[in-house]
Order: C-alpha cells, then structure tokens, then sequence
C-alpha cells in the first residue's frame, strides 16, 4: 500500500526542484533547492529579500537556467528541452509578473489577445470573445480599450492575470502579485487568485512576501531561506511555526 | 612567490643587467610593478575589445535574423506603419531645418572660393551633387541616429527592464518577428525618403545663399542645380550621384536601426541601463554609419 501511494505521489509532482544551484557571479542565490509541487496545487514561496524566491519561479519557465540540478516540470528537466519543446511547454503556463508587464503600446483588449494571435488559429472573433470572458473573469469588463499607463496598480494586476489566463494555461506563476498594492486591493487579487485556483484545474505557484495572500491563496508553502527550502508545509501548519528563523520570520502574524 | 618570482624574475635581471649609469637606482625594483600594470592594462584593453567584438556579432546576429523574418512583415504592417509615422513626419521638421542649412553652408563655403576664380555661376551644380552625393544621406543619418535611433533604444531598453520582452518571452511571441522586424523595415523605407526632402531643401537652400550673398541669378542657380541632376542618356534621367546617395541613406537606416535595437534589447539594470543603452546606441550608430559611408563611396565610386 505504502509503495502505491510513492508511485502515485511521484506521477502526481508536476514541478520538482532537485538540488538545485544557481550563482549570479560570486553571488549564489539558491544553494541545493529541492522540494516538489502536486498537480492541481497551489504552492506559495516565502522568504526574506534576495533569497531566490523570483529566481525559482523564472527557472520554471525556461527564464533562468541552473548550474546544476534538475529543474522537471512534468517529469522532464527544462534545461534540456529543445527551442521548441521550451516554447511549447511556455504555452501551457501563465506568469503573471510583479508590475505586470504589459505590452505599454497595446491598448489592454489588446495585450490580452497577443498570445492567442501569435500562437493560435482562433479568429478575431473568437479571440474577441475570449478576451471579453477572461476581463470579466478578473471583473474589469469594461478596461479593454484602455492603455496600461491609463490604469492604475491594481488593475493592472488584474490584466496580467487575465493575460496569463487567456490560454487556459496548466501552470500559473505569480510572482508577488500583492507587491505595490494597498491592503483592500490585495485582498481582492488574493480572492481572484484563490477563486481561479478552485475553478480552474491548474497548478500554481506563488512568490509572495505577504501572510494574508499566503493564508488565502496557497495549500503548500515552502520557506527559503539560505538558498534552500528550509521549511516546506501545508498552510495552517506553517503560520504555526516551530522553526526559530520562520518564528522570527512570521513575528506576530504567526499564530499561536 | 616562486610564481611571483619566475614572472617577474627575468624583469628585474634584465634591468640588473642593462642597468645602464644614468638610470636611477630605484629602477630595477619598480620594473616589476611597471610589468604588472602593462600586463593588467593589457588585459584590460583585450577584455573591451572582446566585449566589443561580442557587440559587434550580437548585432550582425540581430541583422541576420530579422533579415530571416523578413516575411512575417505583412502581419506587422500596424506597426511597421506606425514606426513610419513616428520615424518620418515627426522627424520631418528637423530634417528638413538641419538639411536647409547644410545646403546654405555648403553654397556659402564653396561660393566664396568659387567667387576668387569668377566661377560663383556654377555653384548650383557643387550644391547639388555635395548634397545628393553626401550631405543629404549623411546628415538625414544623424539626425535620424539623434532621434529615432535613440527612442528606439530607450523603448525597447525600457520593455527590457520592465520585463516586458520576459513576458513576450514566456508568451512564445519571438521578440525579432514583433519588434524589430517592424522597426528596421520602417528605418530602411522612410531613410531614403527623408533623404530625398533633405536634397531638395539643401538645394533650395543653396539657391538663398547664391542669390543674396553670392549675386547669382535664381535661373542661373537653378538651371546649373537642375543639370547637375540630370542623366540625359539614362532610362530614367537621374545621375548616378542621386542613386549613390539613396542607395547609402538606405543602408544608413538598417545600420542605425539595427544598433539602437540592438542595444535597447541589451539593456539591463533599471534606468541608468537604459540611459546607457540609448548612449551606445547613438554613440555606435554615428560610427558605423561614417565607417560605412567610406566603404560605401569607395564601392559606388571606385
């Protein structure tokens, strides 16, 4: 029984970080990272400024690539995919960047259509469709028409979601979405990013700094902390920490 | 040491050696440092010039594969039209001042040497071939380096630090086919063109200058401009000289489209690396397109 349920463990990872090494010149960030993410999970990543926590993400898309180590997603190390295997994977996942990184020339409806008039044969009024569907999705219908430098923070939060949503992608990375959002707003992307995780069958991951997003969003988390996953927990089990460094990480919104 | 010793052993008996009378006692002990620094001086000249030659190849690869893409153009037609617009007419006006007085300069300076040998009648003809000849692609290639080869690096060194070319990146959208295969097709069209304007009001300005300065008549002036410019004998009556020139301010275009795209997508480190990008864009284009003249006249001409 014990072996079974290793064997279905092992099909169900779709994300394994296995040792995994990673210097910017003399200065090494991820020191020996290793942990793994469940299909259909939401795992979050914690941990104090400059520990990697945006590194890790980028190696999942074939942004960065390691020194050593093997970075799999679906079983496969994404160092060793081909141009085209890369973008191939690429097209299944959705990242959604800090500051939303949205295209500054294209109009919002715009930015949102790019990847399905670039990589699909849908035409234009489909995509139409799918861009009107997937702003509603993150409640702003009415932005389509709109430049990103005519909306504000948070809504352009919203767009670089929609953005990574508008493939129905398998994998969603968010990399601190609350960042640079006040604490109504955020609490708002947190439900969107919770809502979308229940209604859609995707895995994610989420780099983020703060606990309410955490505490909303994600299943799993794991804590970085000199390089490694020095900690790697379901949810409640993490805001209760035992570990000195993440007790003085979470300070008072651990809970007791 | 014994490291320290065999490198710098051979200097210093050298110098005990050849130590010649005159030289100062001291001599023998800085040889070592002065090897040293020669060497790190050295090393350090070899390490830009192999960054150089990196940039070099980083642009001749960018210029190979746009020139691949060439044919993903018709799907980019919006915006290969936009950077028309924003490269053509809102240049224009700067073209076309920068080329007036360039064509004032040039009937100035060589009207008054004209004037000593009674020759000042033909100084619509020097204007008009200096200006189709050189001055026309020449200066329309600064001003374009000065202004749509610098925003073209600051555009796309900003989506670089912004993430935004990570995001066409992790969206399969190849960055080439999308942004600067536009760019460098706009360049190369709209150079020529701008080119040809800068001639024309070179010339007129020419003509200001000979008529109120130099005393020559505007039939007299335009009548030696306009034969200048004519190729009684070819199928379409241009001399080589207006061919020659459009054909140097369309490569122009490519160079400095190519370089500032280059560098804007080599950006990295927030806003001073994209201050320093819309630098060496600026910076290189003006070189390379001054090296290229030269090669350039050398093969129309030779």
């Amino acid at each position: 029984m014990s072996t079974e349920t290793e064997n279905q463990g092992a099909d169900d990872v779709i994300i394994r970080f296995e040792d995994v090494h990673k210097s910017f010149g003399s200065h090494r960030i991820l020191n020996g990272l290793s942990f793994d993410v469940r299909r259909g999970g939401v795992l979050g990543i914690m941990g104090g400024s400059g520990t990697g926590k945006s590194v890790t993400l980028r190696h999942v898309i074939g942004l960065l690539t390691q020194d050593s180590g093997r970075v799999e997603v679906e079983g496969r190390n994404v160092a060793d995919l081909s141009p085209g295997e890369l973008q191939a994977l690429r097209k299944r996942m959705g990242f959604v960047f800090q500051e939303g990184a949205l295209i500054n020339w294209l109009t919002v409806a715009e930015n949102l259509a790019l990847p399905l008039a670039e990589n699909t044969s849908l035409s234009a009024s489909e995509i139409e469709d799918r861009v009107a569907e997937k702003l509603a999705q993150v409640h702003i219908p009415d932005a389509g028409g709109k430049l990103p430098s005519e909306i504000s923070g948070g809504m352009k939060k919203r767009v670089g979601l929609a953005r990574a949503l508008i493939t129905d992608p398998d994998i969603i990375l968010y990399d601190e979405p609350n960042a640079g959002l006040d604490p109504e707003i955020s609490r708002s992307i947190n439900e969107l990013m919770r809502e979308i995780a229940d209604t859609h069958d995707a895995t994610a991951l989420v780099v983020e700094h703060r606990i309410g997003c955490i505490e909303t969003v994600c299943d799993e988390v794991v804590f970085l902390h000199g390089g490694k996953a020095l900690v790697h927990q379901p949810t409640d089990e993490f805001l209760r920490p035992t570990h000195p460094r993440l007790v003085e990480f979470l300070g008072p919104e651990a809970r007791s | 040491m014994d490291l320290l010793s065999s490198v710098f052993g051979p200097f210093a008996a050298l110098a005990d050696s050849a130590h010649p009378e005159w030289a100062p006692g001291w001599l023998p002990d800085a040889l070592p440092l002065m090897a040293a620094a020669s060497a790190l001086y050295v090393a350090w000249q070899i390490d830009g010039f192999r960054q150089t030659l990196a940039s070099i190849g980083a642009r001749i690869d960018l210029a190979i594969a746009s020139a691949s893409r060439l044919h993903h153009l018709p799907r980019r037609l919006r915006w290969f039209l936009d950077q028309l617009f924003q490269a053509g007419v809102k240049n224009l006006h700067v073209v076309l001042l920068v080329g007036l007085f360039m064509g004032m300069i040039v009937a100035l300076q060589t009207g008054i040497e004209l004037a000593k040998f009674g020759q000042e009648d033909q100084i619509g003809t020097i204007v008009a071939a200096s200006m189709t000849r050189e001055m026309g692609p020449f200066i329309t290639a600064i001003v374009l380096a000065a202004t749509t080869g610098s925003a073209l690096a600051a555009e796309l060194g900003t989506m670089s630090v912004s993430d935004e070319l990570s995001a066409l990146e992790v969206m399969s959208i190849d960055r080439t086919s999308f942004l600067v295969v536009p760019r460098i097709s706009s360049l190369m069209v709209i150079a020529p063109v701008l080119t040809v304007l800068c001639d024309t009001i070179g010339i007129i300005g020419g003509g200001f200058v000979a008529t109120s300065q130099l005393g020559v008549g505007w039939p007299q002036y335009t009548s030696t401009a306009f034969d200048a410019l004519q190729d009684k004998g070819g199928l379409i009556p241009l001399p080589m000289d207006v061919y020659a020139g459009l054909l140097k301010s369309f490569v122009f275009g490519g160079i400095i489209a190519v370089i500032s795209c280059a560098s804007g997508l080599e950006a990295r480190g927030g806003a001073l690396g994209v201050g320093r990008a819309t630098s060496r864009a600026v910076r290189d284009s003006i070189i390379a397109v001054i090296v290229a003249n030269y090669f350039l006249t050398w093969f129309l001409y030779r």
